[in-house]
């Protein structure tokens, strides 16, 4: 009877201390902000330098805003969505955070928006997530994106593939998930309407390792492949493509030629020289403010990149946001944080790369950059400026109902054979 | 043997544990006479509550009323995300410690089972993907869900059902990642890679069971159903047959007993206990991808169980609990970039310092103490 009563007791103090463990006690001169990015998975080295992006951004302030300490609380994901509501779940409900930012791609992105309709005293604001669904299909009243989205990163590019580097027949490679389908939603609008031709798209899901299946189906007679992978697959994509002695020029998507890639250690990166792509930034930008930027990052992070990645700079500006609106606020998060969702909303962001202001969806509208990969005198690739395109928006400036037309990006839409 | 000697010999305790230990054969030759039947002609309770009292102890109490208790003390995040999580885990888990705990039979293949429960509700029933589901009411999507589960189940069962040890595993696991690969690019009927997003948990008599505390009460009641309907199974003469046919599946069959039937059977009700765990995680989760019948997803279950301990249906549960509060907590106690070797070295430690994981830790500390030290030392051996 004794060992049970012993054996019992253990159970319900075991019980009882997981209970009590439940109650946070938040500290009322410092303001929570959870961080959420994918630190396991394909975009393992993307979610890291989110994060030192994010982390620059309240080195910035020197951890303070509006009088307060700033608190990090970091959470990871690996590209999946469930993993990503779990970990932004254990952030808003046991850790108390105020506001939450991430995550990082596109899919966990449109779950992470759903989870953020059932907490409406909470702030969600973007870490680099670019799916168009997330603000254009049932958008979320206290989630903001102020980074543009994967559509607006390519706009820019179809014009200056068909005008100007001569590129009439494409083949699109891509992931199989939302991210790609808004880049390639991008890409072909502009492309499909002034004359060039996709007549074939392969979907890999993400994480594919083998892509020689894919590589055999390209078609002799397109002039470039429009390769929208990121992270490893990239990696493994360009890797084995030069292997199988294959020299078509290409066309990357935002992520596909960033800095995660271009600093891969493999023999084939000489055959990412001349490669065009778009996107939210350009290492080669002369702006006196993104210079800045990169000197904070590359001072801040010895172990960081040589040039802030796409990640280091979306994660930035909206860490930044997020600070920016608490600031104009002073603080004041009372009230269901109402005053602050109003002034995030009105909030004229002065971002590394030009003003952002949100739409009426929350959705950033900014600027895009068309860049090539070059060479820089010690050796390092890097993205040159060709073209710099401001003030793109969420309908690629066109009206509703001409957007609403060509539809969002999916498999088969936008298609021109 | 007659029914009356049987009935004895099941309620002499002798048969509650499920590996063979050594040395068993002394200690049974040390249990008192079983007591004479007295009470042939008279009216009395009913043979299984007579039974149940004998075998429910204080213990049992006062866990049941720990956990039916714990939404009171819990925040909603621990009630929820640690609570009901590990709940709807361990049952599917516990399908697991089943079949191989009971059954000899480790099959990788659980979680595809629970996750075809969770695609038909998605695909029955209302999701946000209205292209693709077909919306029926969520009573009609989770009545065929079961089904087309432990359908899945026994045709799993039936092709591993010749192999033994590793083969088994392996053929479970690759029946597992082939079914991860067709939801993973079937757009038609299992949506790709988005799967399905906003398939929550219905409202029922008034209640959201979706919310914290009623989802949890849910959890509750299918964990405790399924951790009953394991016990009392075993105790059954399918169940004795089942355990003989992991111990020594030839003899079994010169005896007359069908060991593929049996084995198959051990499968669909595995099949069947996993299917609502599967049921529990859709509406827990709220969406279902292909990531959720992934390999990592696969291979978590045979963690949890190995965890928990094979030798006693409760752990499963425990090993899922250790699991979720490592999954949730270790980026707190460590560094973000480093975490999940804290989950892996936890996992090394149990498994080379216990191979029978956390309740065969349990028992070899109950064994330290100086009361009841008999009775406890009788049950666990040398």
């Amino acid at each position: 009877m004794t060992y049970n009563r012993r054996r019992s007791t253990g159970w319900l103090v075991g019980v009882a201390i997981v209970g009590l463990l439940a109650g946070g006690v938040q500290a009322q001169d410092s303001i929570k902000i959870g961080l959420l990015a994918t630190l396991e998975g394909p975009f393992a080295a993307g979610g890291q330098d989110g994060m030192r992006g994010a982390e620059l951004a309240v080195k910035q302030r020197n951890g303070m805003v509006a009088g307060k300490k700033i608190e990090i609380l970091k959470a990871s994901s690996d590209a999946k969505p469930d993993v990503a509501v779990n970990a932004t779940r254990k952030l808003v409900e046991q850790d108390k955070v105020q506001i939450m930012v991430g995550p990082l791609s596109g899919s966990e992105g449109i779950a992470v928006k759903d989870y953020s309709k059932t907490q409406p005293g909470i702030t969600f604001v973007n870490g680099s997530s670019g799916a168009q669904a997330t603000t254009l299909v049932n958008p979320s009243t206290n989630f903001f994106r102020f980074n543009t989205e994967g559509a607006q990163w390519m706009v820019g590019l179809g014009k200056y593939a068909y005008e100007t580097k001569g590129y009439k027949k494409v083949m699109v490679i891509a992931e199989d998930y939302s991210f790609p389908y808004s880049q390639v939603q991008g890409f072909m609008t502009e492309y499909c309407k002034i004359g060039g031709k996709v007549p074939t798209k392969a979907w890999v899901p993400l994480g594919t390792k083998d892509y020689s299946s894919v590589i055999a189906t390209i078609p002799k007679d397109v002039d470039a492949l429009v390769v929208v992978l990121g992270g490893a697959d990239a990696v493994n994509f360009l890797t084995q493509y030069e292997q199988a002695g294959g020299n078509k020029p290409m066309v990357g998507g935002s992520i596909t030629v960033d800095q995660t890639v271009l600093n891969f250690k493999g023999k084939r990166r000489e055959s990412l020289l001349g490669t065009i792509s778009a996107g939210p930034i350009a290492d080669s930008y002369e702006g006196a403010e993104w210079k800045k930027f990169v000197a904070d990052y590359k001072a801040n992070f010895k172990d960081g990149f040589p040039s802030p990645s796409l990640f280091a700079f979306v994660y930035y500006i909206n860490m930044k946001a997020a600070l920016d609106g608490l600031d104009a606020v002073k603080g004041d998060l009372s009230g269901g944080q109402a005053k602050y969702r109003e002034a995030l909303t009105k909030l004229k962001l002065q971002t590394p790369t030009g003003e952002v202001v949100l739409d009426e969806n929350r959705q950033a509208i900014g600027t895009t950059f068309v860049t090539e990969v070059a060479k820089a005198a010690d050796g390092g690739f890097y993205n040159k400026v060709v073209k710099v395109i401001p003030k793109v928006d969420q309908r690629l400036g066109m009206s509703k109902a001409e957007f609403d037309k060509v539809g969002l990006g999916s498999r088969d839409v936008p298609n021109c054979p | 043997m007659s029914a009356a000697d049987w009935r004895k010999a099941m309620n002499s305790g002798a048969t509650s544990q499920a590996w063979p230990r050594p040395g068993r054969a002394d200690v049974r030759a040390g249990t008192p006479a079983p007591r004479p039947r007295v009470d042939e002609g008279r009216a009395s309770a009913p043979r299984w509550l007579v039974s149940l009292g004998r075998r429910v102890r204080p213990a049992h109490v006062i866990v049941l009323a720990a956990l039916i208790a714990y939404p009171w003390v819990a925040s909603p995040f621990f009630t929820f995300q640690i609570g009901a999580q590990s709940l709807a885990l361990g049952l599917i888990a516990l399908s697991l410690t089943f079949l191989a705990g009971y059954g000899g039979m480790v099959s990788l293949a659980q979680m595809t089972v629970a996750g075809i429960a969770g695609y038909a509700v998605a695909i029955f029933g209302a999701s946000g993907t209205n292209e693709v589901s077909l919306g029926w009411p969520w009573w009609l999507a989770v009545v065929l869900a079961l089904p087309f589960a432990m359908l899945a189940a026994i045709v799993i069962g039936w092709l591993s059902v010749r192999t033994e040890g590793i083969y088994t595993i392996m053929i479970t696991l690759a029946i597992g990642v082939a079914f991860y690969y067709l939801v993973l690019q079937n757009y038609a009927v299992f949506n790709g890679f988005q799967g399905f997003q906003r398939v929550l948990a219905p409202r029922v008599f008034g209640v959201a069971w979706g919310d914290a505390v009623p989802f949890y009460y849910l959890a509750l009641f299918w964990a405790l159903a399924g951790y009953a309907a394991v016990i009392w199974v075993v105790r059954t003469p399918f169940g004795i047959a089942l355990q003989g046919i992991r111990d020594n599946p030839r003899r079994m069959a010169t005896l007359g007993f069908h060991v593929t039937a049996h084995r198959v059977a051990a499968y669909a009700l595995a099949g069947a206990i996993a299917a609502v765990g599967g049921v529990l995680m859709v509406w827990y989760n709220g969406l279902i991808s292909p990531g959720s019948v992934g390999t990592t997803a696969l291979i978590n279950v045979l963690i949890v169980s190995v965890l928990g301990g094979l030798r006693h249906p409760i752990g499963p549960f425990v090993g899922a609990l250790a699991f979720v509060l490592l999954q949730n907590f270790a980026i707190d106690l460590f560094d973000r970039e480093r975490f999940n070797l804290v989950i892996g070295t936890v996992f090394l430690l149990i498994v080379l310092f216990s191979p029978d994981g956390l309740l065969g830790w349990w028992s070899r500390l109950a064994a330290h103490w100086p009361a009841g030290g008999a009775r406890v030392r009788s049950r666990s051996g040398p």
